[in-house]
């Protein structure tokens, strides 16, 4: 369980975030959509510590995650972001190994190994295993990094747009992989998309957010609707049933 | 795996190199009476060793914990640090008090004040959240003349004679290490140096810059203040033993990467540390033997590593 309340955070003069408060269940797949500057990124960034906040808390599991030991959290929660620049020459393999550091502080025991060598399998990156980073594409070096996470082997697993780069197949594929690591391993999964269709065929629950704040929280049955993303995003989007699935279409 | 073989072969290679130099330097145009020669250059081997290692270990330190490859701790004007935090001894004290205590306990107050200085300087530099590398890097190099020049501008406010003192402190080069600074030059860099042998995989984790390593579990501004404060110590010693370089560790962590190919600390400070005691050490027995002290080893290594410095910026601009 994520409880954030009174999330407050600004970069100088502009604010970003204002009084957010939200609770996210164990469990399932949540979205956060919206348009670019309302405050997404920066949402998972603060559930992760990454940034401090002006006011307000976040807890995970009843942690604080400002006061929480570092190694405790790490085993708790991990966090991709969407830029992920590497000075470090580092192989594949060695990047997801990193992963296993908050359980084994770079001693890799067999079991590290083989969480390893599971999460290189997910992401079809067993051929690039020993390939350095440098040398990848940009959709195969995204799935090195969500495989590093992977390999984390936390309840919590946050994403920052993790389709990013990725084609339309590897994207596909990496949506099922978070349903199934949300369903069968009963991980927490919160992610930050920009395809909407993505979000509404995949998600438990949609969080919308707009301007710093949250616009909307629901199913995408209740979030994918015409009037909600037509205000949310400020354009006509039409939404139809397809195959049991709810689809917006906003291409024409 | 392959590379991590090739990481062995470079470390068994510049070890070897770094053997010869070493063996070269004691032992080349040696004449009369070893009793007196091999103390007499053990002295000064050991300081070059030690600068050697103290520079190339503090370069790649400070690489790391900044997330880049251009910026060194004396491009960003650490050891101008030590000048100033000098001069500002000598200029509250007095130079008689100065020069009648123990140069140790001088060394000893100047590590704690460039230690205090440093980590404000980075705090207030690197605090908060990501900067951008170009901007850093014009901060570093336009603070690290503002620190040159605020310590020559409180030499100038000195009396001549404690200017004096302050100068006989100061008035170091690969030439004339200070005998009386090895020991505790000695302690402090074997300090530092078994500090950081468990820390290795840590450091590796902080190689992946912040975002990453907070979510690995890093304690981001304790363990970056604590290597920070193992980068003062190094520098301290290094400017200490033969005054300010400002390009050498650049080329010691630029020819260790090249070297080993690849980021791991194991191989990478190893190799560094290697690679800076084979430049000056065999550096300074070409000078000696071939051009007969003609040359200061200084002037050359700067050389050198203003050019890698230019190809490094060159080479990121095109990227």
């Amino acid at each position: 369980m994520i409880e954030i309340s009174n999330l407050c955070k600004s970069y100088g003069a502009a604010p970003v975030l204002h009084d957010v408060s939200l609770s996210l269940p164990r469990g399932g797949i949540t979205s956060l959509i919206g348009p670019n500057g309302a405050g997404k990124s920066t949402l998972l960034s603060l559930i992760a510590r990454l940034i401090a906040p002006d006011s307000g808390s976040v807890t995970v599991d009843g942690l604080d995650v400002t006061r929480a030991p570092g190694p405790v959290l790490a085993r708790r929660l991990a966090i991709l972001r969407q830029e992920n620049h590497l000075v470090a020459r580092l192989t594949v393999r060695e990047l997801v190994g990193f992963g296993r550091f908050p359980h084994s502080a770079g001693r890799l025991t067999p079991q590290d190994r083989a969480a390893i060598d599971r999460a290189l399998d997910y992401l079809e990156l067993a051929p690039l295993a020993d390939r350095f980073i440098d040398q990848l594409s940009g959709g195969q070096r995204q799935r090195a990094f969500v495989a590093m996470v992977l390999a984390q082997d936390t309840d919590y697993l946050l994403l920052d747009e993790p389709l990013n780069n990725l084609d339309m197949k590897h994207a596909q594929a990496m949506m099922r992989l978070l349903a199934s690591a949300a369903r069968e391993l009963g991980k927490t999964v919160i992610l930050v998309l920009h395809d909407i269709n993505f979000a509404s065929c995949h998600s438990d629950r949609i969080v919308a957010m707009r301007q710093g704040r949250i616009f909307a929280a629901g199913t995408p049955a209740q979030i994918v609707t015409p009037d909600l993303l037509g205000e949310l995003y400020e354009m006509q989007i039409a939404v139809r049933e397809i195959d049991g699935q709810r689809i917006a279409l906003f291409y024409g | 795996m392959p590379h991590e073989r090739r990481a062995r072969l470079a470390l068994l290679v510049l070890g070897l190199l770094a053997l010869g130099a070493i063996l070269a330097f004691m032992t080349l145009g040696a004449r009369g009476n070893w009793g007196f020669v091999l103390p007499f250059r053990g002295r000064k081997l050991l300081g070059l060793l030690l600068v050697g290692h103290a520079v190339a270990c503090s370069t790649v330190l400070f690489q790391t914990v900044t997330a880049n490859r251009i910026l060194t701790p004396a491009i960003m004007g650490f050891d101008s640090l030590f000048v100033l935090c000098s001069t500002v001894l000598v200029a509250l004290f007095g130079s008689a008090a100065v020069a009648g205590l123990d140069p140790r306990l001088v060394f000893g107050l100047n590590v704690l004040l460039m230690v205090g200085a440093s980590m404000a300087l980075y705090l207030w530099l690197f605090g908060g959240e990501e900067r951008s590398l170009h901007r850093l890097l014009l901060i570093g190099v336009v603070f690290g003349i503002f620190l040159r020049m605020l310590a020559e501008f409180v030499q100038r406010l000195l009396d001549p004679n404690e200017f004096m003192v302050l100068s006989d402190m100061l008035f170091a080069s690969f030439g004339t290490i200070p005998p009386t600074l090895l020991g505790i030059a000695v302690a402090a860099v074997a300090g530092v140096t078994l500090w950081l042998v468990p820390r290795l995989s840590r450091l590796d984790v902080i190689a992946l810059g912040r975002p990453v390593a907070v979510n690995l579990g890093i304690r981001w501004r304790a363990e970056v203040l604590s290597v920070l404060a193992a980068v003062s110590v190094l520098v301290a010693v290094s400017a200490a033993l033969v005054g300010p370089v400002l390009f050498f560790g650049l080329i010691a962590a630029s020819l260790a990467h090249l070297a080993v190919g690849q980021s791991a600390h194991r191989y990478l400070l190893p190799a560094a540390s290697l690679v800076g005691i084979i430049m000056l050490v065999g550096g300074q027995t070409v000078l000696e033997r071939v051009f007969a002290f003609n040359i200061a080893l200084g002037i050359l290594v700067e050389f050198a590593g203003g050019i890698t410095f230019i190809a490094l910026l060159i080479g990121k601009g095109r990227r």
